[in-house]
């Protein structure tokens, strides 16, 4: 079976797409997938970090390109997983010593290797997600409830289309519900009508993720996280099951009502 | 001699079969010219419906009925003899052919009915208009799908907008202080017509259907209602 090359982008920074391509990676290995993720942030890499294989770094992603090591040399794996591998990206050159046809002669290499490939787009819409974008079969969009980040999203959504790389999958970041219901936050459903794309998760804001990633341990390796629940949920969708989303709000309201609007069919 | 008859003899086909037109001159000629003709392509002849037209000639029953069973010979109908001269036509009918056809002359003429309205051109665009994506032009706009914020539609004429509309939008860009803006929902973040502009009311109520138009020189949004313009 070819992989199925799952791309990670935002456009805005910070909103979590490192965090989620982590723990997606995680949540995929926990289901016995084999997964390899490429952190695509050259010059700005942390992905190794929150996966805590920082040390482990010997070749990275644009020693590989260049053809100074092996492919396999560069895959770090993960002990803590049967089948998960990290290709590092290079910190000490920047975003040109890579192209687009670079990543997707790269991920064309691993197609046969493995299951899935999780590429963390750098935050931007220049060279960097240009090259996170090429290879992709499918493309995930991480925003959050925040406006400057959804306006981020919206654009993004638009350059995915232009580049027929399109519909993308919407993963609505840090949703805090209580904030959301006093009206503080816009609601999950606002994001969504704007955007008009497929909701695939949405993960509640969770200190726990904070703690998981500055230990190196993605939260989703925790059974009791709702964070990593929601990642869990998301993986599981990404291998076609049907999930219904979670009740992030103890009293039901928003996320029942979202649920059901998604079912019927997206608005 | 042959050649010179050939040349006042017509065939077309019509509706209804085949019209032979035939000119002045000797009848006896022009049917053996016509016989002729029929012999030499026999194949496209055969099983035809057959309409003669004469022109003002004055046709005697006995030569029509001649023509008819010479025709008939070759497997070919006549049924209708078209002509201007009351004796012909007279005669004709009663050897029961008919003397009105749909001619190829009476040609429907495919005029403008009175009734069209020549309209604009317009651009369609069948999407949304995402942040940091344009469209320009100098026609009218015509948008199905949403106007994001950070979207742009800049229009010659009026924009008309099929969802919800909160980008910037700008009509009559060449100075057209006539143009419009309408939208299922139009809340944008920068309005133009022509030089005027304006940005939404905060807080506004129900969403519903707006047009924003140029009135003593300030920009109007009006509810949308159907009115005779």
């Amino acid at each position: 079976m070819s992989a199925k090359v799952v791309t990670i982008t935002s456009g805005k920074g910070g909103v979590g797409k490192t965090t989620t391509t982590a723990n997606l990676a995680v949540a995929l290995a926990q289901q016995e997938q084999r997964v390899v993720c490429i952190d695509g942030d050259i010059g700005l890499r942390n992905l190794d970090v929150i996966l805590g294989l920082e040390n482990r770094i010997v070749y990275d992603l644009v020693d590989v390109i260049e053809g100074r090591c092996r492919l396999k040399q560069a895959m770090i794996r993960d002990k803590r997983l049967p089948e998960l591998y990290l290709i590092p990206a290079a910190q000490t050159r920047d975003k040109s010593a890579v192209s687009p046809s670079d990543m997707v002669r790269l991920c064309d290499e691993l197609r046969n290797e493995v299951d899935w490939i999780l590429v963390d787009s750098p935050a931007g819409i220049e060279r960097g997600f240009k090259n996170a974008l090429a290879p992709a079969d499918i493309v995930l969009v991480v925003t959050n409830p925040e406006i400057s980040a959804v306006r981020d999203a919206d654009r993004i959504v638009g350059l995915i289309e232009a580049e027929e790389k399109g519909p993308a999958k919407l993963i609505l970041n840090r949703v805090n519900s209580s904030l959301t219901k006093r009206g503080d936050m816009i609601s999950a459903e606002d994001v969504l009508e704007l955007l008009a794309i497929d909701l695939i998760g949405i993960i509640p804001e969770d200190e726990n993720v904070v703690v998981a990633s500055n230990r190196g341990q993605p939260v989703t390796l925790s059974e009791k996280a709702k964070a990593g629940q929601a990642f869990r949920n998301i993986a599981r969708r990404l291998l076609g099951e049907e999930v219904p989303y979670m009740n992030l709000d103890e009293k039901g309201g928003l996320f029942d009502r979202l649920s059901r609007m998604i079912k019927s069919g997206g608005d | 001699m042959s050649n010179q008859n050939q040349s006042e003899i017509q065939i077309k086909g019509i509706r209804e079969g085949l019209l032979v037109t035939v000119s002045d001159g000797k009848w006896e000629d022009i049917q053996n010219s016509l016989l002729l003709q029929i012999q030499e392509k026999e194949k496209f002849f055969k099983g035809a419906k057959l309409a003669l037209e004469v022109g003002i000639r004055e046709m005697h029953a006995a030569e029509l009925g001649v023509l008819r069973d010479r025709l008939a010979d070759r497997d070919i109908g006549l049924w209708a003899v078209l002509s201007s001269s009351p004796v012909t036509e007279q005669n004709a009918q009663v050897l029961g052919l008919a003397t009105k056809v749909s001619t190829p002359k009476a040609e429907r003429k495919i005029k403008t009915p009175d009734n069209t309205i020549p309209g604009e051109n317009a651009v369609f665009i069948n999407r949304t208009v995402r942040s940091g994506f344009k469209v320009l032009s100098h026609e009218h706009i015509v948008v199905m799908g949403d106007v994001n914020p950070g979207g742009e539609i800049i229009a010659g004429g009026s924009i008309i907008i099929w969802g919800k509309c909160r980008g910037l939008v700008h009509a009559g860009a060449d100075g057209d202080e006539t143009a419009v803006i309408c939208a299922l929902e139009l809340a944008p973040m920068h309005l133009r017509i022509a030089n005027y502009f304006a940005t939404s009311p905060k807080g506004k109520g129900k969403p519903q259907p707006e047009l924003a138009k140029v009135v003593n020189g300030q920009v109007v949004a009006e509810t949308w209602k159907l009115k005779a313009r």
